[in-house]
């Protein structure tokens, strides 16, 4: 059985991936998980999971592009500039 | 010499020889995940070994790689149990639950000595040796009812505690462990 696990390097912070190990069981995937990714201090947790616990999901589809979803996807500087020429003002730098 | 300079040649002893048979294992553990963790748990043992020699070598005024590889296989104190080469996995994990449950209650009995310096060392090596405790148990755990392994451990039970007398595999392991440091006499590395 593969485990997947996650390291936590302080106390507080999100967990991140770090790696996987193969073993019988859990008490084996928890003495493996110990030994690779906790014996020198690095980590403040670890969280084991078998692989077959996590549910997957990669089907993302967008295909109306709908970027306005997006936070990066709204462009504001050409709407900011337009809105500047009808007023008359122009910024003192504009890139 | 006192008797606590042999008690911490004992253990040392028992350390070194052991880490070196199980570092027999680096290569062709069962599997890969188990060959990380027995690597890591061989070196750990030396690790001890050392500075359970530095200590005892402070009061007999020498240094810790002489008492771990200047004297004859005869002045060695460590148990039998831990000398023999085990090619087989289920004795070798036989050897490690019979030895860490013996060490555990070693280490107990040592944190609790009114010496500090011995206190202070058996609580610093118990930590590391609560991994391998971990390790050992959750192998008991799965090859307990195997016959092959409930041999082994009977066969191997008797040898923990025989520290008089020696197996010829400790001078066979001696003659390997010492080579390099008795082909050039006194040399510094």
């Amino acid at each position: 059985m593969i485990f997947e696990v996650f390291r936590q390097e302080r106390k507080g912070q999100a967990f991140q991936h770090a790696g996987s190990v193969e073993a019988p069981d859990e008490q084996f995937a928890e003495a493996y998980a110990r030994e690779q990714y906790g014996r020198r201090g690095e980590s403040a947790a670890l969280w084991v999971v078998e692989r077959g616990a996590i549910h997957p999901i990669e089907d993302f589809v967008d295909e109306l592009k709908r970027n306005y979803h997006r936070v990066d996807g709204y462009p504001l500087k050409e709407k900011l500039r337009e809105a500047r020429e009808r007023a008359g003002t122009t910024p003192a730098r504009d890139r | 010499m006192s008797e606590r300079a042999q008690l911490l040649l004992e253990i040392a002893d028992d350390e070194l020889i052991l880490g070196w048979r199980d570092s027999e294992w680096t290569g062709i553990a069962p599997f890969l995940e188990e060959d990380v963790a027995f690597s890591s748990i061989a070196q750990n043992e030396v690790g001890h070994a050392r500075a359970l020699y530095e200590l005892a070598a402070r009061d007999l005024g020498t240094t810790a790689d002489e008492l771990a590889f200047d004297r004859k296989p005869e002045e060695y104190r460590c148990s039998e149990l831990v000398e023999l080469r085990l090619p087989e996995w289920e004795r070798t994990i036989a050897r490690h639950v019979l030895y860490e449950r013996a060490d555990a209650e070693r280490l107990a009995r040592l944190k609790e000595s009114g010496d500090e310096e011995v206190a202070g060392l058996a609580a610093k090596i118990d930590r590391e040796e609560a991994y391998h405790r971990l390790h050992a148990e959750m192998w008991h755990e799965r090859l307990k009812d195997e016959p092959r392994y409930q041999a082994a451990l009977e066969e191997l039970r008797p040898l923990v505690e025989r520290r008089e007398t020696h197996t010829p595999e400790l001078a066979e392991i001696w003659e390997q462990m010492t080579e390099v440091r008795r082909s050039v006499p006194g040399a510094t590395w």
